[in-house]
């Protein structure tokens, strides 16, 4: 659909943004044993009323073990005639290996899903240098100012974040890492090209290995119509919405996608626009003037194009006070110094508790005076994040720990392997990473698991607390 | 004041000529109240109180009041009212009594009307015209006297991004000796990080030279700058000797004079400002007349006694954009780029694409001085016909920088005439990253804006240049005023910042969504980047 339509869908009044409030929920298995998509839904139809009706979804990752090395394209259509365009536009740049519509229940009687649109997958094959797309001012800005001699190297260094290569050759995961960065844009500009400039079409999610479901309803509903019972994945998020200034539309509902990235999130950023601003000069154009949008971007910008870690990137966008920072030890003072100035512009202000997801990584965080609730727990190898206790212990009610993050503390789940360097595409976001696997906590640094809560975090947050220095 | 027939109180050619004018302020004196103590005669300086012996009595030769009030405010049983003259001209919509009058000085003496402080003309202050939004149910708003409240600002450049190989080779450098659990390990260091200043507060005071104000004045307004965290601006005066001891909060300038500059004066400061125009009088120089320029001045200023000191209305080594970036070079060499280096220009038609190309030159930071900020002296009819007003000037600027993607390579600090702190924020969140008052600061030290700092009489010893009247000024009382001020003004930020729901002043820059318009047209709203209310 054009971007006028795109922006009179998901913002009808010309607010400065869309306002939404949600209920959320996240589970990963860092062993990588898949998890049936009911536990998501039922996880979600415990926090529903949260949300309004007006906006269901839910990210699977690992759910396509099969087809694990194809891009997974799902998308929204309002009709045939703009599948038609999709697929002429698909076939110019890729192969498409397999094509149908996604698997629906009819809508029962009493559901709330409101009058669902075409709803297909495609699976792709990039073909041979998929092209650059230049009238696209997102991906001109994304190609601009790109290291591209990076890719190679980064990956290996611990604290790095994501224990991947890349362009070395190993495995598809679909780890967002894990792209070739030229590639990746190309990825960008792609689903861009599609939702900007293809009427009628709007895509959900683009990547490996994972896919978005969403639409107007309530969350456990959406689940039910899109059959996530049918689907297994080492880890699934769930949003359910509570707009206060857009009409309901399948596309404007969380998860968020970029990539490999999904974002749901319950909150409302006051520093918006300082967020937009900034992240239009590395060429993100937020054209869905949603919070969410703008989390994502910052995400990736951090995270996959700047290579910071997952703490720093909680760093950045739930920054630590100035008072705490001031009475840290030299070292410590002075790269928390560097990250707020470099990137203040970044740091999202108001109250906000995001999940961020990526191929094999999950990340929950609280803004950093936590307005909005969020709870994290831990059983065996799942890591739980969600609004309320109560979402998880539906699912889950014998749980290892409980905890409530401390604001801006992130909660971050990783695949057992991958944290380690060097072991790329090991971790194989399908079943088969053995069970036996180690299961010992991977180096996340952070709360990652439960078992170093409490007693390693007397006061202050972890990381960085003096406490953790003197020690 | 020294060049006949060049300024208003010139002598005329065929020697004074009686003055048509009648006086532009009646005293008024309440025999019951007045004790005869003749503390307004000690008080006033343009010699409008005086004791009539043959009466015995106090009076008053009113057309000499200048309106500063010093008079009524030190009157020890409020015996004085000063009151604007009443006296009317038929009432004419084009030749208003200022038109009027001023010609009529001008017939009388032949020269250029001189005047001091800001514009006062009734152009829209933009700032009327925008407000500020605040929380309600969808997100809460935060309360500054229980949760913390950032103001902490830095100018200067910031890099893109942080750089992961220079994280490494910190990381290499002894970084590993703080193992931290959590702790950002892939990080540059901060020392390579461009130099900035960093203030407690995004309120800094102007650049007010040493010699349009006195020593007492600078004084205050650097122990100020220091109690307050943040800065104070030399001006383009030179730096005097007992006052270097404030060095971390002291930003020096660098005019068409070069008055006072030395290898010293640049490395003990804590930035270095490039002064190309001033909002008062853009395009145009300074003159402090020799009779000003007594000993101290001139050891400050490295001229000779007695000598006017001329500020060229350019920079004669500055005629394009990459003189200026030669300069701003050169000044980062002689103090081996530890410090940032700042451009000021007044805020003109084309100030975007200047600010724009002052940036590619290097600068770290961009001063930009609006249509109303001060001066000490400027030709009235520059004063009030040259520039544009600062927040269209800022709005135009940061969407310049933003739109070329080189917002993050400057700061942008921008005065003129900031009345309150609900103008500071609002500039914050049209896009700038601090702001410089002057007048602000001198109504806190008494000042009463009666427009007479270049004859150098000023009662309130503010821009005296007459040592006995620049004593009235306790430098230590007027600082604590200006502390007070600063403190007043940042605690309502908070206020207003946390009824937002934002609780770093950071996330407030730039964002113009917190802003919307009322009674502006839309070419207005458009350059300002803002909705109208409603919207």
């Amino acid at each position: 659909m054009t971007l006028d339509e795109l922006r009179q869908r998901q913002n009808p009044y010309g607010d400065d943004k869309a306002i939404d409030a949600c209920g959320l929920f996240g589970v990963i298995d860092r062993s990588g044993r898949r998890l049936n998509g009911q536990i998501a839904i039922e996880a979600m139809a415990n926090l529903h009323d949260r949300g309004n009706g007006l906006g269901g979804g839910f990210a699977g990752y690992g759910i396509y073990p099969e087809m694990a090395d194809a891009i997974a394209l799902h998308v929204m259509l309002d009709d045939q005639a703009s599948r038609a365009r999709l697929e002429e536009e698909l076939q110019q740049d890729f192969h498409i290996r397999l094509a149908e519509e996604i698997p629906h229940r009819p809508v029962a009687a009493g559901s709330s899903v409101q009058a669902p649109p075409l709803l297909w997958r495609y699976f792709l094959d990039p073909q041979p240098g998929i092209s650059r797309r230049p009238g696209q001012r997102v991906g001109q800005g994304l190609g601009q100012g790109y290291d591209q001699g990076r890719g190679p190297e980064h990956g290996s260094g611990e604290g790095r974040g994501h224990g991947f290569g890349s362009g070395d050759g190993g495995p598809v995961v679909g780890a967002s890492a894990e792209y070739d960065p030229e590639f990746a844009d190309s990825l960008v500009d792609f689903v861009m090209h599609i939702n900007r400039d293809l009427p009628g079409v709007y895509v959900f999610s683009c990547a490996r290995n994972m896919g978005v479901f969403k639409g107007v309803g309530y969350p456990e509903d959406i689940g039910e119509f899109f059959r996530l019972d049918d689907y297994a994945g080492y880890m699934w998020t769930g949003h359910g919405r509570f707009p206060t200034n857009t009409h309901a539309w399948w596309g404007g509902a969380h998860p968020f996608s970029l990539l490999d990235w999904t974002v749901v999130h319950n909150g409302e950023i006051s520093s918006y626009g300082t967020n937009r601003r900034f992240l239009e000069m590395y060429g993100y154009y937020c054209t869905l003037q949603t919070d969410t949008e703008v989390i994502a971007y910052a995400a990736d910008l951090l995270m996959r194009r700047h290579h910071l870690s997952v703490n720093e990137a909680a760093l950045v966008l739930a920054a630590p006070m100035w008072k705490e920072i001031d009475r840290l030890p030299a070292t410590a003072r002075q790269r928390l110094t560097v990250l707020r100035r470099v990137y203040a512009p970044l740091l999202l202000n108001g109250p906000f508790t995001v999940i961020i997801a990526r191929s094999g990584e999950l990340i929950g965080l609280g803004d950093r005076v936590r307005l909005r609730p969020f709870v994290a727990a831990s059983a065996g190898d799942r890591l739980y994040v969600a609004s309320e206790e109560a979402a998880i212990r539906v699912v889950e009610p014998q749980l290892d720990q409980v905890w409530i993050p401390r604001g801006g503390e992130p909660v971050v789940g990783r695949l057992d392997g991958l944290a380690q360097a060097g072991v790329p595409g090991a971790v194989a976001a399908s079943a088969a990473v053995a069970r036996a696997q180690a299961t010992t906590a991977t180096t996340t640094t952070t709360a990652a698991c439960a078992a170093a809560w409490p007693a390693a975090r007397p006061s202050g947050r972890a990381g960085w607390g003096e406490q953790e220095v003197a020690g | 004041m020294g060049q006949a027939r060049t300024h208003i109180e010139a002598q005329a050619v065929f020697g004074p000529l009686k003055p048509y004018l009648e006086p532009e302020f009646l005293v008024e004196r309440d025999p019951d109240r007045c004790i005869q103590c003749g503390v307004c005669i000690s008080q006033c300086s343009f010699g409008v109180h005086w004791f009539d012996v043959r009466r015995s009595q106090v009076r008053a030769e009113q057309e000499r009041c200048v309106g500063c009030h010093r008079c009524a405010v030190f009157c020890p049983t409020g015996a004085l009212t000063i009151r604007r003259n009443p006296s009317e001209y038929r009432p004419n919509a084009n030749w208003r009594p200022e038109f009027v009058a001023d010609l009529k000085r001008q017939a009388e003496t032949g020269g250029v009307v001189l005047t001091g402080m800001g514009n006062d003309k009734p152009f829209r202050v933009y700032w009327d015209h925008l407000l500020l939004n605040a929380s309600q149910v969808t997100n809460p708003s935060i309360d500054p006297l229980r949760e913390p409240m950032e103001l902490r600002t830095f100018l200067g450049a910031r890099p893109d991004q942080v750089n992961p190989s220079a994280s490494t080779s910190a990381l290499a450098d002894g970084a590993t000796s703080h193992p931290v659990e959590g702790l950002p390990a892939a990080m540059v260091s901060v020392e390579d990080l461009p130099p900035a200043l960093q203030l407690e507060t995004p309120i800094m005071f102007s650049a007010m030279s040493y010699g349009a104000i006195s020593f007492q004045a600078q004084l205050a307004l650097f122990e100020a700058a220091q109690a307050c965290g943040t800065y104070a601006n030399t001006g383009e005066g030179g730096w005097p000797r007992p006052l270097r001891r404030f060095h971390d909060h002291v930003i020096v300038q660098v005019a068409s004079g070069r008055f006072g500059v030395d290898a010293d004066y640049l490395n003990e400061a804590a930035m270095v400002e490039i002064k190309i125009g001033q909002g008062a009088k853009p395009g145009i120089g300074g003159h402090l007349p020799g009779e000003k320029v007594k000993a101290p001045i001139a050891r400050t200023r490295m001229i000779p006694e007695g000598t006017d000191a001329l500020s060229p209305a350019p920079h004669h080594d500055i005629y394009s954009i990459e003189d200026l970036a030669l300069l701003i070079y050169a000044l980062k060499e002689a103090t081996h780029y530890e410090k940032p280096v700042a451009v000021k220009v007044a805020a003109v038609h084309n100030v975007a694409a200047i600010a724009s190309g002052i940036a590619r030159a290097g600068a770290d930071v961009i001063a930009i001085d609006g249509v109303r900020g001060g001066t000490g002296a400027a030709p009235k009819i520059i004063r009030d016909n040259v520039g544009i007003p600062i927040e269209l000037a800022l709005a135009a600027v940061d969407r310049r920088l933003r739109e070329e993607k080189i917002r993050n390579r400057v700061s942008l600090v921008v005065a003129g005439g900031f009345r309150s702190s609900a103008d500071v924020i609002k500039a914050i969140a049209l896009g700038a990253d601090a702001v410089y008052i002057g007048t602000a600061a001198f109504v806190a030290m008494g000042c009463t804006l009666c427009q007479k700092c270049y004859t150098g009489k000023c009662a309130w010893g503010i821009t005296a240049a007459d040592p006995a009247l620049a004593r009235r000024l306790n430098p230590d009382l007027a600082a604590e005023r200006l502390i007070n001020l600063v403190h007043a003004w940042s605690a309502e930020i908070k206020e207003m910042l946390g009824g937002m729901g934002i609780n770093a002043l950071e996330s407030l820059r730039g964002n113009r969504d917190h802003l919307r318009a009322v009674g502006l047209e839309q070419w207005e709203m458009d350059v300002l980047g803002v909705k109208g209310a409603g919207q």
